[in-house]
Protein backbone atom coordinates (compact mmCIF):
# COMPACT_ATOMS: atom_id res chain seq x y z
CA UNK A 1 0.00 0.00 0.00
CA UNK A 2 2.64 2.04 0.74
CA UNK A 3 5.30 0.90 -1.25
CA UNK A 4 4.14 -0.53 -5.01
CA UNK A 5 3.91 -4.15 -5.54
CA UNK A 6 4.20 -4.84 -9.24
CA UNK A 7 1.37 -6.76 -10.08
CA UNK A 8 -0.12 -6.61 -13.40
CA UNK A 9 -3.38 -8.33 -13.34
CA UNK A 10 -4.32 -5.98 -10.41
CA UNK A 11 -3.22 -2.42 -11.77
CA UNK A 12 -4.94 -3.52 -15.02
CA UNK A 13 -7.86 -3.82 -13.69
CA UNK A 14 -8.01 -1.00 -11.18
CA UNK A 15 -6.83 1.43 -13.97
CA UNK A 16 -9.89 -0.38 -15.85
CA UNK A 17 -12.28 -0.19 -13.02
CA UNK A 18 -10.65 3.37 -11.78
CA UNK A 19 -13.04 5.43 -14.43
CA UNK A 20 -16.29 3.07 -14.41
CA UNK A 21 -16.04 4.13 -10.64
CA UNK A 22 -15.70 7.72 -10.76
CA UNK A 23 -18.16 8.29 -13.32
CA UNK A 24 -20.90 5.84 -11.28
CA UNK A 25 -19.86 7.47 -8.31
CA UNK A 26 -20.73 11.06 -10.13
CA UNK A 27 -24.06 9.54 -11.33
CA UNK A 28 -25.43 9.19 -7.55
CA UNK A 29 -24.72 12.67 -6.68
CA UNK A 30 -26.14 14.02 -9.91
CA UNK A 31 -29.61 11.52 -9.86
CA UNK A 32 -30.10 11.82 -6.29
CA UNK A 33 -33.35 12.92 -7.05
CA UNK A 34 -35.02 10.38 -9.20
CA UNK A 35 -33.06 7.32 -7.73
CA UNK A 36 -31.81 6.02 -4.82
CA UNK A 37 -28.48 8.12 -3.84
CA UNK A 38 -27.24 11.51 -2.66
CA UNK A 39 -24.21 13.49 -2.09
CA UNK A 40 -23.35 11.06 0.75
CA UNK A 41 -23.39 8.01 -1.21
CA UNK A 42 -21.65 9.35 -4.34
CA UNK A 43 -19.02 11.07 -2.13
CA UNK A 44 -18.17 7.50 -0.56
CA UNK A 45 -17.70 5.89 -3.78
CA UNK A 46 -16.12 8.66 -5.41
CA UNK A 47 -13.61 8.12 -2.70
CA UNK A 48 -13.90 4.16 -3.02
CA UNK A 49 -12.43 4.94 -6.43
CA UNK A 50 -9.28 6.95 -5.17
CA UNK A 51 -8.52 4.36 -2.51
CA UNK A 52 -9.19 1.33 -4.63
CA UNK A 53 -6.36 3.73 -6.84
CA UNK A 54 -4.25 3.86 -3.21
CA UNK A 55 -4.20 -0.16 -2.50
CA UNK A 56 -3.93 -1.07 -6.25
CA UNK A 57 -0.89 1.38 -6.97
CA UNK A 58 1.09 3.23 -4.18
CA UNK A 59 0.24 6.58 -2.18
CA UNK A 60 2.90 8.69 -4.26
CA UNK A 61 1.00 7.64 -7.75
CA UNK A 62 -2.42 8.30 -6.25
CA UNK A 63 -1.05 11.76 -4.90
CA UNK A 64 -0.23 12.50 -8.12
CA UNK A 65 -3.93 12.28 -9.44
CA UNK A 66 -5.11 13.88 -6.18
CA UNK A 67 -2.68 16.05 -3.87
CA UNK A 68 -3.39 16.85 -0.10
CA UNK A 69 -3.90 20.70 -0.43
CA UNK A 70 -6.21 20.03 -3.22
CA UNK A 71 -7.86 18.01 -1.36
CA UNK A 72 -8.00 20.19 1.96
CA UNK A 73 -9.45 22.62 -0.26
CA UNK A 74 -12.64 20.87 -1.33
CA UNK A 75 -12.94 19.45 1.89
CA UNK A 76 -13.74 23.00 3.13
CA UNK A 77 -15.32 24.28 -0.60
CA UNK A 78 -17.86 21.47 -0.22
CA UNK A 79 -19.32 22.37 3.71
CA UNK A 80 -19.30 26.50 2.17
CA UNK A 81 -21.05 25.45 -0.96
CA UNK A 82 -24.03 23.95 1.43
CA UNK A 83 -23.65 27.22 4.21
CA UNK A 84 -22.90 29.32 0.84
CA UNK A 85 -26.38 28.21 -0.41
CA UNK A 86 -28.14 28.76 2.64
CA UNK A 87 -26.92 32.17 3.37
CA UNK A 88 -27.41 33.00 -0.28
CA UNK A 89 -31.38 32.26 0.44
CA UNK A 90 -31.22 34.63 3.10
CA UNK A 91 -30.10 37.30 1.73
CA UNK A 92 -32.17 36.73 -1.02
CA UNK A 93 -35.01 37.79 1.13
CA UNK A 94 -35.83 33.80 2.63
CA UNK A 95 -35.26 31.76 5.52
CA UNK A 96 -31.95 29.68 5.93
CA UNK A 97 -32.36 26.77 3.65
CA UNK A 98 -35.28 27.54 1.80
CA UNK A 99 -34.35 27.03 -2.30
CA UNK A 100 -37.64 28.82 -2.90
CA UNK A 101 -36.44 32.16 -3.29
CA UNK A 102 -33.32 31.05 -5.64
CA UNK A 103 -35.87 31.49 -8.36
CA UNK A 104 -35.10 35.22 -8.44
CA UNK A 105 -31.25 34.51 -9.66
CA UNK A 106 -32.12 31.16 -11.76
CA UNK A 107 -34.52 31.27 -15.18
CA UNK A 108 -36.86 28.45 -12.80
CA UNK A 109 -39.89 28.95 -11.16
CA UNK A 110 -40.30 28.26 -7.40
CA UNK A 111 -40.77 25.00 -7.65
CA UNK A 112 -37.81 23.70 -9.61
CA UNK A 113 -35.48 26.28 -7.68
CA UNK A 114 -36.42 23.98 -4.64
CA UNK A 115 -34.93 21.01 -6.93
CA UNK A 116 -32.12 23.37 -8.14
CA UNK A 117 -31.04 24.04 -4.47
CA UNK A 118 -31.07 20.25 -3.44
CA UNK A 119 -28.71 19.67 -6.12
CA UNK A 120 -26.25 21.69 -5.41
CA UNK A 121 -26.93 21.12 -1.09
CA UNK A 122 -26.01 17.33 -2.90
CA UNK A 123 -22.68 18.89 -4.76
CA UNK A 124 -21.37 20.34 -1.38
CA UNK A 125 -21.96 17.70 0.57
CA UNK A 126 -20.30 14.60 -1.95
CA UNK A 127 -17.36 16.74 -2.32
CA UNK A 128 -17.34 17.09 1.71
CA UNK A 129 -17.57 13.79 1.80
CA UNK A 130 -15.31 12.77 -0.88
CA UNK A 131 -12.46 15.01 0.64
CA UNK A 132 -12.84 13.80 4.24
CA UNK A 133 -12.69 10.05 3.51
CA UNK A 134 -9.96 10.07 1.28
CA UNK A 135 -7.94 12.40 3.84
CA UNK A 136 -8.58 9.90 6.67
CA UNK A 137 -7.40 6.76 5.04
CA UNK A 138 -4.27 8.71 3.47
CA UNK A 139 -3.51 9.66 7.04
CA UNK A 140 -4.58 5.92 8.54
CA UNK A 141 -2.17 4.51 5.68
CA UNK A 142 0.48 6.08 5.73
CA UNK A 143 0.75 6.94 9.56
CA UNK A 144 0.55 10.72 9.32
CA UNK A 145 3.50 10.95 6.77
CA UNK A 146 3.34 13.97 4.22
CA UNK A 147 5.51 15.49 1.61
CA UNK A 148 8.14 17.38 3.02
CA UNK A 149 8.55 15.74 6.12
CA UNK A 150 12.18 14.04 6.93
CA UNK A 151 11.58 10.78 8.07
CA UNK A 152 8.80 9.95 5.07
CA UNK A 153 11.41 7.39 3.42
CA UNK A 154 12.68 5.38 6.49
CA UNK A 155 9.21 4.77 8.08
CA UNK A 156 7.91 3.75 4.95
CA UNK A 157 10.84 0.93 4.64
CA UNK A 158 10.23 -0.18 8.41
CA UNK A 159 6.54 -0.89 7.49
CA UNK A 160 7.28 -3.03 4.40
CA UNK A 161 9.97 -4.40 6.61
CA UNK A 162 7.31 -5.29 9.24
CA UNK A 163 4.62 -6.53 7.08
CA UNK A 164 7.54 -9.27 5.26
CA UNK A 165 8.34 -10.84 8.52
CA UNK A 166 4.75 -11.79 8.96
CA UNK B 1 -13.84 -10.84 35.10
CA UNK B 2 -15.36 -12.66 31.96
CA UNK B 3 -18.42 -13.54 33.54
CA UNK B 4 -19.27 -10.09 35.01
CA UNK B 5 -19.19 -8.79 31.49
CA UNK B 6 -21.18 -11.14 30.09
CA UNK B 7 -23.82 -10.67 32.61
CA UNK B 8 -23.75 -6.88 31.88
CA UNK B 9 -24.23 -7.79 28.33
CA UNK B 10 -26.72 -10.27 28.90
CA UNK B 11 -29.03 -8.02 30.60
CA UNK B 12 -28.07 -5.15 28.28
CA UNK B 13 -29.58 -6.99 25.38
CA UNK B 14 -32.32 -7.94 27.57
CA UNK B 15 -33.67 -4.58 27.93
CA UNK B 16 -33.13 -3.60 24.44
CA UNK B 17 -35.02 -6.72 23.06
CA UNK B 18 -38.20 -5.72 26.05
CA UNK B 19 -38.00 -2.11 24.79
CA UNK B 20 -38.48 -3.52 21.03
CA UNK B 21 -41.60 -4.91 22.30
CA UNK B 22 -43.41 -1.71 22.56
CA UNK B 23 -42.03 -0.38 19.25
CA UNK B 24 -45.20 -0.31 16.32
CA UNK B 25 -45.45 -3.06 14.08
CA UNK B 26 -43.17 -2.33 10.96
CA UNK B 27 -45.72 -0.36 8.30
CA UNK B 28 -48.13 -0.20 11.13
CA UNK B 29 -49.83 3.09 9.21
CA UNK B 30 -51.35 3.92 12.32
CA UNK B 31 -48.11 4.43 14.45
CA UNK B 32 -47.25 7.96 15.21
CA UNK B 33 -44.27 8.21 12.72
CA UNK B 34 -46.57 7.37 10.02
CA UNK B 35 -49.96 8.84 11.19
CA UNK B 36 -48.83 12.72 11.32
CA UNK B 37 -45.64 13.58 9.39
CA UNK B 38 -45.38 11.15 6.14
CA UNK B 39 -48.99 11.69 4.52
CA UNK B 40 -48.06 14.75 3.94
CA UNK B 41 -44.52 14.71 2.81
CA UNK B 42 -46.18 11.87 0.32
CA UNK B 43 -49.02 13.99 -0.85
CA UNK B 44 -47.02 17.40 -1.33
CA UNK B 45 -43.57 16.45 -2.34
CA UNK B 46 -44.07 16.84 -6.10
CA UNK B 47 -45.99 19.60 -5.65
CA UNK B 48 -43.41 21.84 -3.51
CA UNK B 49 -39.90 20.41 -4.82
CA UNK B 50 -40.46 18.67 -7.95
CA UNK B 51 -38.42 16.20 -6.61
CA UNK B 52 -39.26 12.31 -7.04
CA UNK B 53 -37.25 10.76 -4.70
CA UNK B 54 -39.21 11.44 -1.70
CA UNK B 55 -36.26 10.58 0.92
CA UNK B 56 -33.72 13.01 -0.47
CA UNK B 57 -36.20 16.06 -0.54
CA UNK B 58 -36.67 14.94 2.92
CA UNK B 59 -33.30 14.93 3.54
CA UNK B 60 -31.71 18.29 2.00
CA UNK B 61 -34.87 20.30 1.49
CA UNK B 62 -37.64 19.59 4.61
CA UNK B 63 -34.67 18.72 7.22
CA UNK B 64 -31.96 21.12 5.31
CA UNK B 65 -30.58 21.94 8.31
CA UNK B 66 -29.87 18.69 9.76
CA UNK B 67 -28.28 17.84 6.64
CA UNK B 68 -26.14 20.72 7.48
CA UNK B 69 -25.40 19.52 10.57
CA UNK B 70 -24.03 15.95 9.82
CA UNK B 71 -21.50 17.84 6.50
CA UNK B 72 -20.54 19.80 9.49
CA UNK B 73 -19.92 16.67 11.89
CA UNK B 74 -17.71 14.76 8.86
CA UNK B 75 -15.69 18.27 7.82
CA UNK B 76 -14.91 18.35 12.06
CA UNK B 77 -13.87 14.34 12.14
CA UNK B 78 -11.39 14.92 9.28
CA UNK B 79 -10.15 18.08 10.64
CA UNK B 80 -9.53 16.13 13.55
CA UNK B 81 -7.91 13.28 12.33
CA UNK B 82 -5.60 15.20 10.28
CA UNK B 83 -4.73 16.83 13.86
CA UNK B 84 -4.57 13.61 15.67
CA UNK B 85 -2.60 11.40 12.92
CA UNK B 86 -0.64 14.19 11.02
CA UNK B 87 3.15 13.71 11.90
CA UNK B 88 5.20 17.53 12.31
CA UNK B 89 8.40 17.70 12.39
CA UNK B 90 9.13 18.75 15.97
CA UNK B 91 7.83 14.97 17.45
CA UNK C 1 -40.30 -9.73 2.01
CA UNK C 2 -39.98 -13.92 2.08
CA UNK C 3 -39.76 -14.83 5.66
CA UNK C 4 -37.48 -17.97 4.95
CA UNK C 5 -34.94 -15.65 3.14
CA UNK C 6 -35.42 -13.13 6.36
CA UNK C 7 -34.78 -15.66 9.15
CA UNK C 8 -31.63 -16.56 6.87
CA UNK C 9 -30.43 -13.47 6.72
CA UNK C 10 -30.90 -12.56 10.86
CA UNK C 11 -29.01 -15.44 11.22
CA UNK C 12 -26.15 -15.27 9.12
CA UNK C 13 -26.16 -11.50 10.56
CA UNK C 14 -25.49 -12.96 14.21
CA UNK C 15 -23.15 -15.59 13.12
CA UNK C 16 -21.40 -13.37 11.71
CA UNK C 17 -21.31 -10.65 14.51
CA UNK C 18 -20.53 -13.08 16.97
CA UNK C 19 -17.27 -14.25 14.45
CA UNK C 20 -16.08 -11.17 13.86
CA UNK C 21 -15.43 -10.63 17.72
CA UNK C 22 -14.63 -13.91 18.44
CA UNK C 23 -12.03 -14.74 15.88
CA UNK C 24 -8.06 -14.57 16.50
CA UNK C 25 -6.80 -12.68 13.05
CA UNK C 26 -7.75 -9.19 13.08
CA UNK C 27 -7.75 -9.00 9.05
CA UNK C 28 -10.38 -11.69 9.17
CA UNK C 29 -12.43 -9.92 11.86
CA UNK C 30 -12.11 -6.55 9.64
CA UNK C 31 -13.49 -8.67 6.83
CA UNK C 32 -16.59 -10.34 8.84
CA UNK C 33 -17.29 -6.71 9.79
CA UNK C 34 -17.58 -5.56 5.77
CA UNK C 35 -19.57 -8.59 5.54
CA UNK C 36 -22.16 -7.89 8.62
CA UNK C 37 -22.47 -4.63 7.06
CA UNK C 38 -23.83 -5.89 3.39
CA UNK C 39 -26.34 -8.42 5.02
CA UNK C 40 -27.47 -5.55 6.51
CA UNK C 41 -27.54 -3.78 3.83
CA UNK C 42 -29.65 -6.82 2.03
CA UNK C 43 -32.22 -6.33 5.06
CA UNK C 44 -32.83 -2.47 4.40
CA UNK C 45 -33.21 -3.44 1.15
CA UNK C 46 -35.67 -6.06 1.89
CA UNK C 47 -37.57 -3.72 4.04
CA UNK C 48 -38.09 -1.58 1.62
CA UNK C 49 -35.39 1.58 2.92
CA UNK C 50 -33.25 1.46 -0.42
CA UNK C 51 -31.63 5.12 0.10
CA UNK C 52 -30.45 3.49 4.11
CA UNK C 53 -28.92 0.03 2.35
CA UNK C 54 -27.30 2.03 -0.29
CA UNK C 55 -26.02 4.49 3.01
CA UNK C 56 -24.94 1.00 4.24
CA UNK C 57 -23.16 -0.71 1.31
CA UNK C 58 -21.11 2.98 0.45
CA UNK C 59 -19.96 3.47 4.21
CA UNK C 60 -20.22 0.30 6.35
CA UNK C 61 -19.09 -2.64 3.33
CA UNK C 62 -17.00 -0.35 1.29
CA UNK C 63 -15.07 2.81 3.17
CA UNK C 64 -15.00 1.56 6.90
CA UNK C 65 -13.57 -1.89 5.88
CA UNK C 66 -10.89 0.24 3.71
CA UNK C 67 -10.14 1.89 6.75
CA UNK C 68 -10.00 -1.25 9.19
CA UNK C 69 -7.48 -2.64 6.29
CA UNK C 70 -5.60 0.39 6.19
CA UNK C 71 -5.11 0.16 10.01
CA UNK C 72 -4.44 -3.31 10.50
CA UNK C 73 -1.15 -3.13 8.16
CA UNK C 74 0.25 -0.64 11.11
CA UNK C 75 0.06 -3.44 13.63
CA UNK C 76 0.19 -7.18 14.61
CA UNK C 77 -1.99 -9.42 12.84
CA UNK C 78 -3.07 -11.35 15.78
CA UNK C 79 -4.77 -10.59 19.28
CA UNK C 80 -3.14 -11.52 22.26
CA UNK C 81 -6.24 -12.57 24.66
Amino acid sequence: MINRYENVVIETVSRLLVPALQLFGLYVIAHGHGSPGGGFQGGCILAASFILMVIAYDIRVAKSHMSENLNTILCCLGVFIYGGIGLLCVILGGNFLDYSVLHKILPVDPVKARYMGILGVEIGVGMAVMAVMISIFLNIASRGEHEGHENSVSVSAGVSDRRNNE
Amino acid sequence: MKIIAFFATFITGFLLIYATVDMPDWGDPNSPPNAHVSPRYIEKVILETATPNIVTAVLADYRGYDTFGESVVIFTAGIICLMLLRRTSDD
Amino acid sequence: MIWQLDILILLIVVICAIASITVKDILSSALLLGAYSFLMCLLWTGMGAVDVAFTEAAVGAGISTAFFIGAVFHMTRRTKD
